[in-house]
C-alpha cells in the first residue's frame, strides 16, 4: 500500500470516529472533543494531497500546508468558542448537558 | 474562459472598492476592540454610509458595465493568486446586506448604548464588533472566488453569528448557541474536505479555472455532495433545521433580523456558487429533484410547526424554516429542464427575489416581534389581544411583512412565489406548484393566527413604551418587501450579469 493511500485510510477512519462521536455522545465536551477529531481527519488528508502532489502532477505540494495551517487555526479558535459557551453554560445552569432536552422557552419570559 | 481574461483589467478603480466592502469593516472591528464600546457604536455608524455607497458603486457599475468586476489580490492571476469578484447576484447581496445591517444597527441603538457613566460596557462591545463581524464575512462570502477563501469566509459568519445569539447570556441562548456552533462546525468540515478533494483532483480552487476543468467523476461527486451536504447544515434546510428556532427566536431583535434575513443566506449563496459556478454540469436532474424535495420538506414542515409555536418569535423563527424552502425549489426548476436557458427563464430570477423579499420581510418581522415582546413585557401569542390598537405601525409592518411571506401582491414574495409558480408549470413539474400554494395558505394561516387577536378590542395595555424611531425601522423594511413587488414579473438582467453561459461544464 502506498504511503498516501495508508494515510488517506487513517483520516478516513478519524472522519468516520468524529463523526460518530459527534452524533452519539450527548455532552457538549465530548461533541468538542469528536468534532476535533474530525478536523483532525481532514487536516490529515490535506497533508496526503500535499504528498500526492496534488493535481498539478508535482512531486509535493506545499499549497495544501498553507491551507491547512489556516484550517488549524480556524478549528482552533472554533474549539476556543466553543468550550467557552459550555463553561459559560455550566455558570448559568449547573449543567452543560445537551442530550437533556432544554427547558421549552415558551414556558420562559419573553427575551428582550 | 473569459474570467482570467478579464481578471488582468484589475486596475480600474471600481475594483478595490471590492477590497474596501471587505476592509471596511474589519478594519472597523479591530479599531472597536481597542477603543471600547462608546467609540464602537460611532464606528458603525460611520461605517454604515460608507459601506451602503460602496455597495451601491459596484451595483451600479456592474449594472453599467454588463461584466462582472474582479480584483486579482497582489497582481497574481490565479491559480496562482486569488480573485475577488462581484457579478450581478453579488452585487444586489451586498446592497441587501448593507440596508439590513444598517437597519438592526439603528433599531439596536436603543438597546445597545453605552451608559453615560462608562466608556466601555461588555454587551454593546459584544453586539457592534459582531454586527460589523457579520457584515464583513458576509461581503466576503458574495465577493470571494476562490473555495477555500470561501471556508475561510464561511466560517468568520459562523464564528460571528454564533455569540449574536447567546448575547443575553440566559441558559437557553447559550445551549442554542452552543447547537448551533456543533451544526455549523460540522458543515464547515464537511465543506473543507470536499475543498481538499477537488484541490487534490485538479490543482486549483478557482470556481472559474475549476468550472473549466471538472469532469464528471467519483471524486467531484463525493466533494459536491459533501460541500452541499455541509452548506445544508448551516443554512438549517430541512431535515437540518433543529438549532435554528431556538437559535434566531432566542437572540435579541436586531440580532435575530440579522440572523435570520442573511446569515443563512451566505451559505445558501454558496450552495448556488457550487452547483451553478464551480461544478457546472456535475449535478444531474435526479440531484437537484432531491434538493427541491427538501425544499417542500421545509415549507411544509416548516409552515405547520410555525402554526403550532405559542410564542411570537418562535413563530417567526419557523417561518424561516418555512421561507428558506422556497430557495432550494429553484433548483429543479433550472437543472435538467428542457428549455436550457438556466439564468433567461422565471425559476433563477423567482428564488433570487424569494432571497431579497424574505430578506427584508423577515428582518422587519424579526424587529417589529422584538418591539411588541419588549412593549408587552412577553411575546406569548394567547395573550396579544388589542395590541394592534397599542402599536399600530409596528403591527402594520409585522401584517406587511407576513403579505410578502404568504405570497399576496404586490409584494416581493408574491413576485418571487409566481414566477417559481410559472416556472415548475412550463417545466411541466406540478408537484412543486402544490407545495408552493399550500406553503402559501399555511403562511396565511400562521399570520392570521397573530393578527386577529392583535386587532381586538380593547387597546392592550404596554408595560413599556416604544419610540416612534424605532418603530420605523420595521416599517421602512416591510415597505422595501412591499416595493419589491412593483419589479416586471420577468427575469432581471441584473440577475444574469457575469453568469457562465450555459450549465454545461468542460466535460467533452
Amino acid at each position: 500500500m502506498s504511503t498516501a493511500a495508508l494515510f488517506g485510510l487513517c483520516s478516513a477512519a478519524l472522519i468516520a470516529l468524529g463523526l460518530y462521536g459527534l452524533m452519539t455522545h450527548p455532552h457538549p465536551l465530548r461533541k468538542i472533543l469528536a468534532s476535533n477529531l474530525l478536523s483532525s481527519g481532514v487536516f490529515l488528508f490535506f497533508g496526503v494531497i500535499a504528498n500526492r502532489g496534488a493535481g498539478n502532477g508535482f512531486a509535493g505540494d506545499p499549497v495544501p500546508h498553507a491551507m491547512v495551517i489556516t484550517g488549524i487555526v480556524v478549528a482552533f479558535s472554533a474549539t476556543a468558542l466553543a468550550v467557552a459557551l459550555v463553561l459559560r453554560l455550566y455558570e448559568v445552569s449547573g449543567t452543560a448537558d445537551l442530550g437533556v432536552e432544554t427547558p421549552r422557552p415558551d414556558k420562559e419570559a419573553a427575551p428582550r | 474562459m473569459i474570467e482570467t481574461a478579464a481578471a488582468t483589467g484589475a486596475g480600474n478603480a471600481e475594483a478595490y472598492l471590492l477590497v474596501l466592502a471587505i476592509i471596511l469593516p474589519v478594519g472597523g472591528v479591530l479599531l472597536s476592540f481597542l477603543l471600547g464600546s462608546r467609540q464602537a457604536e460611532r464606528i458603525v455608524l460611520c461605517l454604515l454610509p460608507l459601506g451602503m455607497g460602496i455597495a451601491g458603486v459596484i451595483l451600479a457599475d456592474v449594472w453599467r458595465s454588463g461584466k462582472a468586476l474582479t480584483y486579482v489580490l497582489g497582481g497574481w492571476t490565479p491559480p496562482l493568486g486569488i480573485m475577488l469578484r462581484a457579478d450581478g447576484l453579488s452585487a444586489a447581496m451586498l446592497v441587501t446586506t448593507a440596508i439590513i445591517i444598517a437597519a438592526a444597527a439603528f433599531f439596536a441603538r436603543a438597546k445597545f448604548s453605552t451608559p453615560r457613566d462608562t466608556n466601555d460596557e461588555r454587551a454593546p462591545l459584544a453586539f457592534w464588533t459582531l454586527l460589523l463581524a457579520v457584515w464583513a464575512a458576509l461581503n466576503a462570502v458574495v465577493l470571494g472566488y476562490d473555495l477555500f477563501n470561501l471556508y475561510v469566509a464561511l466560517e468568520l459568519l459562523t464564528f460571528g453569528a454564533v455569540p449574536l445569539v447567546s448575547l443575553d447570556g440566559r441558559a437557553e441562548t447559550l445551549t442554542a448557541a452552543l447547537r448551533y456552533l456543533l451544526f455549523a462546525l460540522v458543515g464547515s468540515m464537511f465543506y473543507l474536505l470536499g475543498a481538499a478533494l477537488l484541490y487534490g483532483t485538479y490543482g486549483t480552487l478557482d470556481i472559474g479555472l475549476l468550472a473549466s476543468r471538472v469532469r464528471p467523476e467519483p471524486a467531484v461527486y463525493a466533494a459536491g455532495v459533501l460541500m452541499t451536504a455541509g452548506l445544508l447544515a448551516k443554512t438549517a434546510l430541512f431535515p437540518l433545521y433543529l438549532w435554528l428556532p431556538p437559535a434566531h427566536a432566542g437572540a435579541p431583535a436586531a440580532a435575530s433580523a440579522v440572523l435570520s434575513a442573511l446569515v443563512v443566506k451566505g451559505s445558501f449563496f454558496l450552495v448556488v456558487r457550487i452547483w451553478f459556478d464551480a461544478l457546472p454540469g456535475i449535478f444531474n436532474a435526479a440531484s437537484a429533484q432531491v434538493l427541491g424535495a427538501l425544499g417542500a420538506g421545509a415549507i411544509i414542515f416548516g409552515s405547520l410547526l410555525a402554526l403550532q409555536q405559542p410564542r411570537l418569535k418562535m413563530v417567526v423563527a419557523y417561518s424561516t424554516v418555512a421561507q428558506i424552502g422556497y430557495l432550494f425549489l429553484m433548483f429543479p426548476l433550472i437543472i435538467g429542464t428542457a428549455s436550457g436557458m438556466p439564468w433567461t427563464g422565471d425559476a433563477w430570477t423567482g428564488g433570487w427575489m424569494q432571497l431579497f423579499s424574505h430578506a427584508f420581510a423577515k428582518a422587519a418581522m424579526f424587529l417589529a416581534a422584538g418591539l411588541i415582546a419588549e412593549a408587552l413585557g412577553h411575546d406569548r401569542i394567547a395573550d396579544l389581544g388589542g395590541i394592534g390598537r397599542a402599536l399600530p405601525m409596528t403591527t402594520i409592518a409585522f401584517a406587511l411583512a407576513g403579505l410578502s411571506l404568504m405570497g399576496i401582491p404586490p409584494t416581493g414574495g408574491f413576485v418571487a412565489k409566481w414566477m417559481l409558480l410559472t416556472a415548475s408549470a412550463m417545466e411541466g413539474q406540478w408537484w412543486w406548484a402544490l407545495v408552493i400554494l399550500t406553503g402559501g395558505l399555511l403562511a396565511g394561516a400562521y399570520m392570521f393566527r397573530i393578527l386577529v387577536p392583535a386587532m381586538a378590542e380593547p387597546r392592550a395595555a404596554l408595560q413599556a413604551s416604544v419610540l416612534r424611531h424605532r418603530e420605523m425601522v420595521p416599517l421602512a423594511l416591510a415597505v422595501v418587501a412591499l416595493l419589491l413587488g412593483l419589479v416586471p414579473l420577468q427575469p432581471m438582467e441584473l440577475l444574469q450579469i457575469g453568469r457562465p453561459a450555459s450549465l454545461q461544464g468542460a466535460a467533452p
